[in-house]
């Protein structure tokens, strides 16, 4: 194993900020129940809140706009299953619940979930993409009717990192007379959100992906929005959300939203930065690739490249060997028989996605990480080429 | 760190052996190509026969697979040298497993390609030499017409503990493109469990 590491799979997970780490190490003390009223439940309550301020003035929400939950999979669950509820006691009558619109490159927590919705009688529409994975426009206007309840669309792709034009969807759905939902869990911290601004409904985002703590998400619903919780029993959340807080992991997402904003403007300027000279470096010095994903509308940090003739896989694992993490669209990495859903959806061929490597560059990568990256990765794309069936050196 | 892999795996993956990189270089008897680079794995074999022993004497082989694929194929062209035509042809993807001290339950079908390229040359080479008669590919029917499967593959599929049709889809790729050999496939998977066990 290298002795060098470079860590470049930012859009699955980040490293804690040193600031969240501090503050999750100050707070481990904080073991107080925070709905007690007694000193500690009161302390605990306390953190909570203010992270909650935190997090909401970010997003430019009101602090009972937002709820937090355990991740951002439990925060779209919720969203999709208000519109299966049936029970008595909620208010999500009032939301439409015979159609649900979303998109084909959404992340399996909303594809699996909107196949359960399938399967408890709502019908579910899927809005495909262009070749740099942008929403259809033309056709998603045809979609939503008077019969939609829900139109779902991610705000920034994690594969490819292509960023959809959340605000003109959110008018769509909003003319009709449909709720809308945004997924910015890769794109909180990277681009600017605000709720206000969207015009959305429904927001989710999560802690892990922006250098806070896992376990921890958070899910914005607009005031007067009909809900109805997915975890019942408590009172936690004004109601919404049944479970003794986690107030360290909240802690720490109030800690990496305070960081964000102070750091987000000159962080996500140097990864843009760093992205570029990769993406220059590469096409330098490997032939025969393609760039995935929109060329302006994408995110600061991703970079998506595939390797004519050379399996995804190996690529990452001869990556892993000198130190450096990324991921693939392959399938043999993912232990299904097919290669990235969202790669498909674009057009792009199987034989790409199957060659096709995630960089996703964070706030701790350095110019020394994009050199040693463009030091090794000829040479493992060439080595891989020369035993591949698949590469003949001529093809383009 | 430990590996994702075994070290034998690791070993084969980062130093194959025996890779067909010099087109001039090897003078081969025979040859095939299996798989398919949309289904994201394609393997070529190329092996030199003694054709009084009906021994093979060299071998060389090629891919587009991920790192599994990669290092049975190494561990099976290190492993076949020497041998009949007929043991070569008896090698199953679980033996080479346990060469590499094992692979993943999932990654299993990514090692069944070395093999089966391997077969496909040893039938290629009977077809060149005028012994069609050996080949035994002929016998067997194929079931999945997109990923070229058998019947007598899904029964070795059954025999290496394929119990459910997404077992035997993961040890043979079957079903993988049109799906449309379910049915029979599911069939025949029902067949050669009560045969066999």
């Amino acid at each position: 194993m290298s002795t060098r590491q470079v860590y470049m799979d930012n859009n699955a997970t980040t490293p804690l900020h040193p600031e969240v780490k501090k503050a999750i190490i100050e707070g481990i003390d904080i073991f107080g129940n925070a709905s007690s009223l007694h000193s500690f439940g009161r302390r605990a309550r306390k953190h909570i809140e203010k992270a909650r301020k935190t997090v909401t003035s970010f997003i430019g929400a009101e602090p009972d706009e937002l709820i937090f939950v355990g991740s951002g999979s439990e925060a779209n669950n919720t969203v999709l299953n208000i519109f299966a509820c049936k029970c008595p006691v909620c208010n999500s009558k009032k939301a439409r619940t015979k159609e649900i619109i979303t998109s084909v490159v959404e992340h399996p927590c909303i594809l699996r979930t909107s196949e359960c919705l399938i399967g408890k009688g709502l019908s579910v529409l899927y809005v495909g993409v262009d070749q740099f994975g942008k929403i259809d426009m033309e056709l998603i206007k045809e979609m939503i009717t008077d019969k939609t309840g829900l139109v779902s669309i991610m705000m920034a792709n994690n594969e490819i990192g292509t960023i959809m034009d959340i605000k003109k969807i959110a008018n769509m759905a909003h003319a009709r007379g449909a709720l809308f939902h945004t997924d910015a869990a890769q794109a909180v911290g990277k681009i600017p959100v605000n709720v206000v601004g969207l015009d959305v409904d429904f927001l989710t985002l999560s802690a892990h992906k922006t250098y806070g703590p896992k376990g921890i998400g958070a899910l914005y619903i607009k005031k007067g929005t009909p809900f109805c919780p997915m975890i019942y029993g408590g009172h936690q959340e004004r109601g919404r959300r049944a479970g003794t807080e986690n107030t360290l992991g909240i802690v720490g997402l109030g800690k990496a939203v305070e960081m964000l904003t102070k750091e987000m403007a000159e962080d996500t300027a140097k990864i843009l930065d760093l992205k570029l000279k990769l993406k220059a470096g590469i096409e330098e010095s490997v032939p025969d690739i393609y760039f995935n994903g929109h060329p302006d509308d994408c995110l600061p940090g991703t970079l998506n490249v595939s390797f004519i003739g050379a399996e995804g896989e190996s690529i990452l694992l001869h990556l892993d060997l000198a130190g450096i993490a990324v991921s693939t669209g392959s399938a043999c990495a993912s232990g299904s028989l097919d290669p990235s859903h969202v790669l498909l959806a674009t057009g792009t061929s199987a034989e790409k996605a199957h060659g096709s490597i995630r960089f996703s560059l964070g706030r701790e990568n350095t110019k020394e990480d994009v050199d040693y990256v463009l030091e090794k990765l000829p040479g493992i794309i060439a080595g891989i080429r020369s035993i591949s069936t698949a590469y003949d050196g001529r093809k383009k | 760190m430990e590996w994702v892999y075994s070290e034998e795996v690791k070993d084969h993956f980062i130093n194959p052996r025996n890779v067909f990189i010099d087109e001039g270089a090897f003078d081969y008897d025979a040859k095939s190509v299996v798989g398919n680079i949309k289904c994201g794995d394609e393997m070529a074999f190329y092996i030199k026969v003694d054709k009084n022993k009906n021994t093979i004497l060299d071998c060389r082989w090629k891919t587009y697979g991920c790192a599994s694929a990669i290092a049975s194929t190494s561990v099976l062209s290190e492993k076949v040298k020497g041998m009949t035509l007929d043991e070569a042809y008896d090698i199953s993807p679980r033996d080479l497993a346990k060469d590499l001290g094992g692979l993943p339950e999932h990654k299993i079908h990514c090692s069944v390609l070395g093999d089966k390229a391997l077969r496909a040359a040893i039938d290629n080479y009977y077809e060149r030499n005028g012994m069609s008669g050996k080949i035994r590919k002929e016998k067997a029917k194929v079931i999945c017409k997109c990923m070229n499967v058998t019947d007598q593959e899904i029964e070795n599929a059954v025999t290496e503990g394929a119990n459910t049709y997404l077992e035997l889809q993961e040890h043979t790729k079957l079903g993988a493109v049109c799906g449309q050999c379910k049915e029979e496939a599911i069939k025949l998977l029902e067949k050669y469990r009560k045969e066999h066990f």
